[in-house]
């Protein structure tokens, strides 16, 4: 399992039980593009270093929500071509598969964005999205000595997450 | 599974953990005593509840949208309606209602009919300039700002002061929207 060390990544969980994790990895981005947090549980290819692999995961999904939404044949509005949408108006993707992955994600009104990289057959995830919010809102948003804006370094919010994911089917 | 729809205030409120009214009032009265010693100044104390309830309110957001559902709002007058009746409810356990509304649909009034944070409180003649509730205010502009609305939240009504509600103005300023944050030469 590898071991990053740089200052805003959490340490690697013990390597899964045979039954364990299908999760890859996680991230949790603000309104602001900052990760909050990383976390991986089996990824055995690293191409960037993380201050770059964050920043490309953070464009990638704002420029994809932008271009669902223009993309919209349902849509009756006509927004303007290059305005920035507030977090959560109109159509926003929620996944997306290639033969080797899927990425879930979701996002706040409060423009928190969680992202789940799981193997390519996993369901919906939404639901599991929306459990992981509530997580990060008991664990993190209610722990005083948490500064909002700032890498999250929460013990207990790492173990109930690890937690939490191995359980997903 | 389809994703689960906002629900009402009253739902929310029955299955989230509540603190007794007392000990939250009581509490709440115990910070405002405790901020007149220590500032002294009228002014200073409403300043600083102000701030207290900016950096509750940017905390409480997540919470809100955690627990209630609520997706993003279509504008102003839905939000304004959402803080009353499903906030206001979900933290406080009282309805408030939305009244007042503007031309332009950008400034509204919230009116409290009862409020638990001045249960058992009378403002003494010395202290006639204090906003007791002003965390109220604070909070409101806190949530507002991490939904990307710059808003301006005062007291046009208080009952401690002898009017016959509690009355919040909420005034919209601007909307701002997300922009990438990385500058293309990095």
């Amino acid at each position: 399992m590898q071991f990053f060390g740089g200052s805003e990544i959490s340490p690697s969980p013990p390597a899964p039980t045979a039954t364990g994790n299908n999760a890859h990895m996680m991230y949790v981005f603000n309104r602001d593009g900052v990760c909050l947090f990383y976390r991986e549980w089996n990824r055995p290819l690293h191409t960037l270093n993380p201050p770059q692999d964050h920043k490309l995961m953070f464009g990638l999904l704002f420029s994809l929500k932008s271009l669902t939404a223009k993309m919209d044949p349902t849509s009756a509005e006509k927004g303007n071509r290059g305005v920035p949408q507030l977090p959560g108006q109109g159509c926003s993707f929620h996944s997306f598969r290639t033969n080797t992955y899927k990425l879930s994600f979701l996002e706040s009104p409060s423009g928190i964005k969680i992202i789940l990289v799981t193997h390519p057959r996993t369901g919906d995830l939404r639901n599991s999205l929306k459990y992981i919010y509530n997580l990060y809102v008991e664990y993190v948003v209610k722990n005083p000595l948490y500064a909002p804006g700032t890498p999250i370094r929460c013990e207990l919010f790492n173990t109930t997450l690890d937690q939490y994911v191995r359980s997903i089917a | 599974m389809p994703p689960v729809g906002p629900r009402s205030g009253d739902a929310i409120f029955a299955n989230i953990e509540r603190v007794n009214a007392e000990l939250f009032t009581l509490t709440y009265g115990a910070i405002v005593r405790q901020l007149l010693t220590d500032l002294e100044e009228v002014e200073e104390v409403n300043k600083q509840l102000d701030q207290m309830g900016y950096n509750i309110g940017i905390r409480l957001i997540d919470e809100f949208l955690a627990k209630s559902s609520v997706s993003r709002c279509v504008d102003f007058k839905e939000t304004a309606e959402v803080i009353a009746k499903v906030g206001f409810k979900m933290f406080l356990g009282v309805t408030a209602s939305v009244t007042n509304w503007d031309a332009d649909g950008t400034c509204c009034s919230i009116v409290l009919e009862d409020n638990p944070l001045v249960d058992f409180v009378e403002l003494p003649d010395t202290y006639q300039g204090l906003y007791y509730c002003n965390i109220l205010s604070g909070v409101i502009r806190g949530a507002l700002e991490m939904v990307s609305m710059k808003t301006e939240v005062t007291w046009l009504r208080d009952m401690l002061r002898g009017d016959d509600a509690y009355e919040l103005q909420v005034k919209l300023l601007k909307q701002v929207p997300e922009e990438y944050p990385y500058k293309d030469d990095e």
